[in-house]
């Protein structure tokens, strides 16, 4: 075990070790308010949008979950259920939905913290938040599409989008 | 993946001014296209909106700017009334004075003062509050949204400058710096 470096792979990398589309989504269970858990598998029979972001109470108006929130009817016409996910705790969650008016979850990564993240490849040791990244899981429970975008950049809802149309084109794909 | 997600060709396409279907200043044929995604109540678009006007005073003939509604209506509770009263004056032939008005006046975008600001500009109010009231407009702000929201919009405002987003900060020397850069057309 003192050999830690393997050929192909690149440890200092965080981006590249993001799960990739093909890959089977790992199944979690995490608190979404302090009296609630979501589980992805009960999502099973739908795509399942999954978005990392870093934390709550970004200063600026539209950050990303605020984005989302707006472009929610948009992923609920391509029948997709949106779960955000960070390692902030459920009574911060609480707050921030509440404050921000957002109609869709918000997932508690805390205990273990970024537990979740890691599974999924993205979890940033040096800040002990996740990447901004985003997973589109298909009604099998696949990874359809995913994406890592620079941390300090909002990477939009496009790739959503045009990756929840695939899977509504071709829902045998895969 | 049988095709790739994010059609860049057309995708860019969709973010360029289009004549007849935007509120565009300046030609079409204009070297340089800046596309604005914008919320009237975000208080980051009423930064940026005397920078747009000092772009385009720089630019002058070269710049084609065009605005597109993209309302947050959850953080912003007056933001879709005035995006569609702004549509509204533009179907009695003042959008971009109306666009103006609301951009200066961005504390006051409730209904009433809505109708006061048509009065003001001459509008007939009744038929621009009526239509506000009953969506004449929804339809328009929300192509324009989704229209934003399928072409990377990340926030309020977006820039896209010949199709391209503008990731760098919304001041006027680094959107004038973006705009002239030699690879704009």
């Amino acid at each position: 075990m003192n050999n830690e470096t393997t050929p192909g792979q690149q440890p200092g990398s965080l981006k590249s070790a993001a799960l990739p589309a093909g890959a089977v989504a790992p199944d979690f269970s995490l608190r979404s308010t302090p009296d609630q858990a979501v589980k992805l598998s009960d999502f099973r029979g739908q795509p399942v949008v999954l978005a990392f972001y870093p934390a709550d109470w970004s200063p600026v108006c539209g950050d990303q979950m605020g984005l989302y929130n707006e472009i929610l009817p948009e992923f609920q016409k391509l029948g997709a259920e949106l779960l955000g996910i960070s390692v902030d705790g459920a009574w911060c969650h609480t707050a921030f939905s509440r404050d921000r008016k957002l109609h869709f979850p918000l997932l508690a990564d805390f205990e273990p913290k970024g537990a979740v993240a890691r599974l999924y490849g993205v979890y940033r040791e040096t800040d002990g938040t996740t990447e901004r990244a985003l997973f589109v899981i298909n009604e099998l429970g696949v990874i359809h599409w995913s994406y890592v975008s620079p941390v300090g950049v909002n990477p939009g809802a496009d790739g959503i989008l045009s990756a929840l149309e695939e899977l509504n084109k071709d829902p045998n794909e895969i | 993946m049988k095709y790739d997600p994010t059609n860049a060709v057309s995708k860019s396409k969709l973010l360029l001014p289009r004549a007849k279907h935007d509120h565009i200043q300046g030609s079409v044929d204009a070297p340089i296209a800046l596309v604005e995604y914008g919320d009237y109540e975000c208080p980051y678009c009423g930064q940026a909106y005397p920078i747009v006007k000092a772009i385009q005073e720089q630019l002058g003939d070269r710049l084609c700017f065009a605005f597109r509604n993209f309302p947050l209506a959850n953080s912003h509770p007056h933001a879709e009334h005035a995006a569609e009263a702004a549509e509204a004056a533009g179907a009695q032939g003042k959008f971009w004075e109306m666009h103006d008005v609301l951009y200066e006046n961005q504390v006051a975008l409730d209904d009433e003062s809505l109708a006061q600001y048509a009065e003001a500009l001459g509008l007939d109010a009744r038929r621009l509050i009526g239509e506000v009231l009953r969506g004449a407009h929804m339809a328009r702000v929300r192509e324009d949204f989704q229209s934003g929201a399928r072409g990377g919009v990340n926030g309020t405002p977006s820039f896209f400058i010949n199709g391209v987003r503008h990731d760098g900060a919304p001041s006027f020397d680094a959107l004038l710096a973006a705009l002239v850069q030699p690879n704009a057309r």
